[in-house]
């Protein structure tokens, strides 16, 4: 395959099966690896798309400086397409994030204004608010509230899982700021009677929970509930399990949210084998494991030490 | 009926500080009624007019119960089912790789 440049390289990534995890030849699970994005994650696509959409409404303007709260994907892909296409970009980013995802940020150029690690991402996206309100030159693109986050998922990751997999049933992606979900949840919605749509919810052990507790719960402006069939909460241990499996039993190093997302769909096929029903079932690889190395949770002899090793970080 | 049942900090003075306990019961309302009999108190935490408690989630086997059938989801022998605090509106946490 052959692009004109990177950025035109986002997206038409590989759905892979996985012939070990899957439960059976009628229950199977498929792997979406968008860590084969330029920067490594699925981020590339709402961060270009932001950017391109905002130019064309002229919000975006050459010589501009982009502002977005990020825990570490989405500002690695904006600072990317910034420093392709010429604009500053200033990233606020909670202080207990892993030290790769700073050194990328900083390596194409973007500057970084630490949040406290308590609140996490909601205390990132206050701080981002207040910024922008100091700053009423500055772009923030917020992708929390941006349709065309959604929108992006909705004009690629959709028809590209569709037209490599007609027989899906099931779409599975970790809630964050909820774009996937909802812009290939409504696209498939459309175009496949009956498809679920399951989201898989970070859970984080008392500690780090009792820390995010200190602020209010925060729902992306983006969220639309009736867009869901089901939601998991998927925990650290599992999650961490899960992360490893993939890489043991088929090959494939992934972040530790996929191994969430992982979880759920796991959790989906067991319900369909129970039924005696036959599903085809896509999750969402939302990036390799390269940012999460120095936790320690690939290398640890036993799955109990890679659990221990990641309590009271994020790792999603 | 042997069900696991993760109990979160602000509800473990109602089981002697333990994480997990053991209960039985084939729905979530049978199942609380069975841990009301030895960890007595905990029901009203829980449960609020025959219906779960706003800020209170419950998960079976890692499902929101919310998309099953609430209060009246059926549990099988061997299932999981975890109780949380949910943040304010019982919304969506908003943390992922973002």
């Amino acid at each position: 395959m052959r692009y004109d440049s990177a950025l035109a390289a986002v997206g038409n990534t590989p759905l892979v099966g996985l012939p070990r995890l899957s439960p059976s030849a009628q229950v199977r699970v498929w792997a979406k690896l968008e860590d084969r994005n330029p920067t490594g994650s699925t981020k590339d696509r709402p961060a270009l798309h932001m950017i391109e959409q905002a130019e064309k409404n002229g919000r975006l303007t050459p010589g501009c400086t982009i502002l977005e709260p990020t825990s570490g994907n989405t500002g690695i892909s904006l600072a990317m397409a910034a420093r392709l296409k010429g604009y500053r970009i200033v990233c606020v980013m909670p202080e207990n994030t892993s030290e790769e995802r700073r050194q990328l940020l900083a390596m194409w150029g973007a500057e970084i204004i630490s949040s406290p690690a308590a609140g996490g991402s909601n205390t990132a996206v206050r701080i981002a608010k207040e910024l922008a309100t100091e700053h009423p030159d500055w772009v923030m693109l917020y992708q929390y509230g941006n349709a065309d986050n959604a929108g992006a998922h909705y004009a690629t990751t959709g028809p590209e899982i569709l037209a490599d997999l007609p027989s899906i049933t099931h779409f599975v992606a970790g809630l964050g700021t909820t774009g996937t979900l909802m812009g290939v949840g409504r696209y498939l919605r459309e175009h496949v009677p009956d498809v679920r749509i399951v989201a898989a919810e970070p859970r984080y052990d008392d500690v780090v929970y009792g820390l995010r507790n200190l602020d209010e719960g925060f729902v992306p402006e983006l969220y639309d509930e009736s867009v869901l069939t089901t939601r998991f909460s998927v925990g650290s241990e599992d999650a961490v399990t899960r992360t490893r499996e993939l890489l043991a039993q088929e090959g494939i190093f992934a972040g530790v949210s996929t191994g969430a997302a992982l979880h759920a769909a796991l959790g989906v096929a067991r319900k369909a084998e129970r039924a005696g029903e036959s599903a085809d079932i896509v999750f969402i690889v939302a990036d390799g494991g390269w940012k999460y190395l120095s936790t320690g949770v690939y290398t640890a002899a036993t799955t109990e030490e890679a659990i221990a090793t990641l309590q009271g970080q994020l790792w999603a | 009926m042997a069900i696991e049942v993760r109990i979160p900090t602000i509800l473990r003075t109602y089981t002697a500080d333990q994480k997990k306990v053991e209960g039985s019961g084939d729905t979530i309302e049978a199942l609380f009624a069975d841990l009301e009999t030895r960890h007595p108190g905990i029901l009203d935490r829980l449960v609020d007019g025959g219906e779960l408690r706003r800020f209170i989630n419950v998960y079976l086997n890692d499902e929101d119960v919310r998309f099953l059938g609430g209060i009246k989801t059926s549990l099988t022998d061997g299932d999981s089912v975890t109780i949380l605090p949910a943040v304010a509106g019982g919304a969506p946490s908003g943390n992922d790789a973002v």
